[in-house]
């Protein structure tokens, strides 16, 4: 376990190369990347390969899905598949951009909260109390009605900002242990100064514990952003994933019939993208993480 | 806290005084309650600040409306607007801040502005019980099930329980609790019309009047099904997984060998030694998750016009009736501080380290 920091830096290739095997190994895992990397794939490039003009059409009002439109119409008689295509940017960045926010925001603070102890140390903890105690989602939901969001960058911001403690605890936790270690000591002695003890010394050691918690982020913020959108708090300019339920469900379309394949498709998409997130930490665990592999 | 028993102590000469300070700080159950309640405090001082430092100041918001639509004077507006919030922008912030202290200890968190004449306590009252009956009684189910399912999963693992559970829990996880409440109404619903969905709408049938009896107690059940069936789907294959790898550590414990060496019975080595100690490091989890499952209800009553706590906040964002707002936040906390509280209690019963062990906490 007590590996020299240097052992794990050097090899990096190879350890990639390995860390790849495992992952397409596992069943799961696999399928679970493939579709994080398609899903985000298609939200990235989409947008600049598909024409954007989706005109209404009058006479095709809930179209059902045919070979002109593959999932049907909407209530406008807009294609819904390109909807979806052109949908995904904004869930996609806000989630990984929420999510990398509070990982950062929490190794930073964790990290350094355990290394000095002391009264840093307790004030964090005691914010972190506060925070954990109300649950994320109301508190987003209030700071949305005071704050116009009116830009994805600035709902990541919201939603990174308010979802580190959980992760910036357990983190925290992991220093702890951690900083006890003769490589930590090691680097001590060297004299290497604190911020390369910290950030060069002890965070690369819980990186793969970091890589799993940010794609738990990811999920989370997800789940925060459409529920944003589902109630409506989040600005309902254009048109994306969120928004797209939303409509269904403001319009009344969800009671609707022949409304099923535009209610659905932005559903499966969100459920698939948080399916394949969860696949992909799942089998990280098991790889990383080798005591959980002895079957 | 113990800089303040410490200072008290150097200044007490009486000992008496010290000897109850010591014996607080010793006492693990008091001092838990004394950081709940502290929490509370920062949660109430928090709420107080954000309302006062966020953009739109609900009074100013407040007093230009009622000039605006009724034309009334600024005088009439600023003084119904200092009853409504209970404050007045007028008095120095720290005298309306011991002011709003004094007003949560008696209980009056001031009137709601979008339902002239009722108070935030009297909204709270009517609509919190709703959904902790029915977020309450969907925990205990799926937390059971869950836990044993876990269990099941443990000893047969590689079994056809096992993988089901697994790829099913991941599924059920990965669905966020609206959409899967939104997919409910519509194909359960609307597309195979198994469900009533007019009548099952609200926490009761109109004329029905709380009573302690059978119909009354079948109807709220009634009303309340579908967002248990959420809250419980959602999590229960979480319990389930989480369960599994607990146990599945304890099984490999050294202790567990020993009993079946000595011949312990089965039901006996599950409950006492495997069960009672895989359960433990979960009741933490449980405490936060329920405060999760509060925080989701605000999703899951909307989604089917539940009236319970998370509608009711909702409809007072929406409203910006904001003395509600912090009432509901200020109520929310609580609950959740109190399962926590409720939680690290039980743990320390179930686990005498806890109330023994560390000294920094």
């Amino acid at each position: 376990m007590t590996q020299p920091t240097a052992a794990i830096v050097t090899p990096r290739a190879s350890a990639v190369q390995g860390f790849f095997r495992e992952l397409t190994r596992s069943k799961s895992g696999f399928v679970g990347l493939i579709i994080v990397l398609l899903i985000v794939g298609m939200s990235a490039i989409g947008p600049l390969v598909v024409d954007p003009s989706n005109p209404t059409d009058v006479n095709a009002i809930w179209g059902r899905p045919s070979a002109a439109h593959w999932l049907g119409t909407d209530g406008a008689g807009k294609d819904t598949f390109k909807q979806i295509v052109l949908g995904g940017r904004t869930v996609v960045f806000v989630g990984f951009a929420a999510a990398a926010i509070t990982t950062v925001i929490a190794v930073v603070i964790g990290s350094l909260a355990a290394y000095f102890r002391g009264r840093f140390d307790a004030v964090m903890l005691q914010i972190t109390d506060v925070v954990m105690t109300i649950p994320q989602i109301v508190l987003l939901a209030v700071m949305g009605a005071f704050f116009r969001l009116d830009s994805p960058l600035w709902l990541a911001l919201l939603i990174g900002a308010l979802s580190w403690p959980i992760l910036m605890r357990s983190i925290r936790a992991q220093v702890l242990s951690l900083k006890e270690r003769e490589f930590v000591e090691a680097a001590r002695l060297l004299d290497l100064g604190t911020f390369r003890v910290v950030f060069g010394e002890i965070v690369p050691n819980m990186a793969s514990y970091i890589l799993i918690n940010f794609i738990i982020a990811v999920t989370n913020a997800i789940y925060a952003l459409v529920g944003l959108y589902l109630l409506g708090l989040a600005p309902l300019a254009g048109s994306n994933w969120g928004i797209m339920i939303n409509d269904a469900w403001m319009k009344g379309a969800m009671f609707q019939n022949d409304a099923l394949p535009y209610i659905l498709s932005p559903v499966a998409m969100i459920v698939l993208l948080q399916l394949g997130l969860i696949m992909l930490t799942r089998t990280l665990e098991e790889i990383l993480n080798p005591r959980l592999r002895d079957k | 806290m113990t800089t303040a028993s410490v200072t008290a102590e150097r200044r007490t000469s009486e000992a008496s005084f010290g000897v109850v300070l010591r014996k607080v700080r010793n006492s693990y159950v008091l001092r838990r309650i004394l950081r709940a309640l502290f929490v509370i405090y920062l949660v109430a001082t928090g709420v107080f600040f954000m309302v006062r430092l966020l953009p739109g100041n609900p009074v100013d918001v407040y007093i230009n409306s009622q000039i605006a639509m009724y034309g009334k004077s600024y005088e009439t507006a600023a003084a119904e607007a200092a009853a409504l919030f209970s404050f007045d922008p007028g008095t120095p912030m720290w005298r309306q801040y011991v002011d709003y202290l004094v007003g949560i200890v008696r209980g009056d968190l001031g009137m709601s502005i979008l339902s002239p004449g009722t108070s935030v306590v009297q909204k709270i009252a009517l609509h919190l019980p709703w959904t902790l009956f029915s977020v309450g009684l969907a925990m205990i189910i799926s937390v059971s099930i869950g836990l044993l399912l876990g269990m099941v999963m443990a000893y047969r693992r590689g079994g056809i329980i096992d993988h089901g559970v697994s790829t099913l829990g991941s599924v059920l996880h990965a669905i966020p609790n609206y959409l899967f409440a939104i997919m409910v109404v519509v194909i359960g619903a609307v597309q195979l019309h198994l469900i009533d969905f007019t009548r099952m709408r609200g926490h009761s049938t109109p004329g029905v009047t709380p009573e302690f009896s059978f119909r009354y107690l079948s109807d709220a059940l009634y009303h309340a099904t579908l967002p248990m069936v959420v809250y419980i789907f959602t999590t229960v294959g979480t319990w389930a997984l989480v369960m599994k790898s607990s146990t599945t550590q304890i099984l490999g414990e050294d202790y567990v060998t020993v009993a079946r060496a000595r011949g312990l019975g089965d039901g006996r080595i599950r409950s006492m030694y495997v069960g009672r100690n895989a359960v433990l490091p979960l009741v933490a989890q449980i405490a936060t998750q329920a405060g999760f499952v509060v925080g989701g209800a605000i999703f899951v009553e909307q989604t089917f016009s539940y009236d319970g706590i998370g509608i009711t906040l909702f409809q007072s964002i929406n409203a910006r009736d904001y003395p509600v707002i912090q009432g509901i936040l200020l109520v929310i906390t609580i609950t959740v501080v109190l399962a926590n509280l409720i939680a690290d209690l039980v743990y320390s019963v179930l686990d005498p380290r806890i109330r023994t062990g560390e000294r920094e906490d």
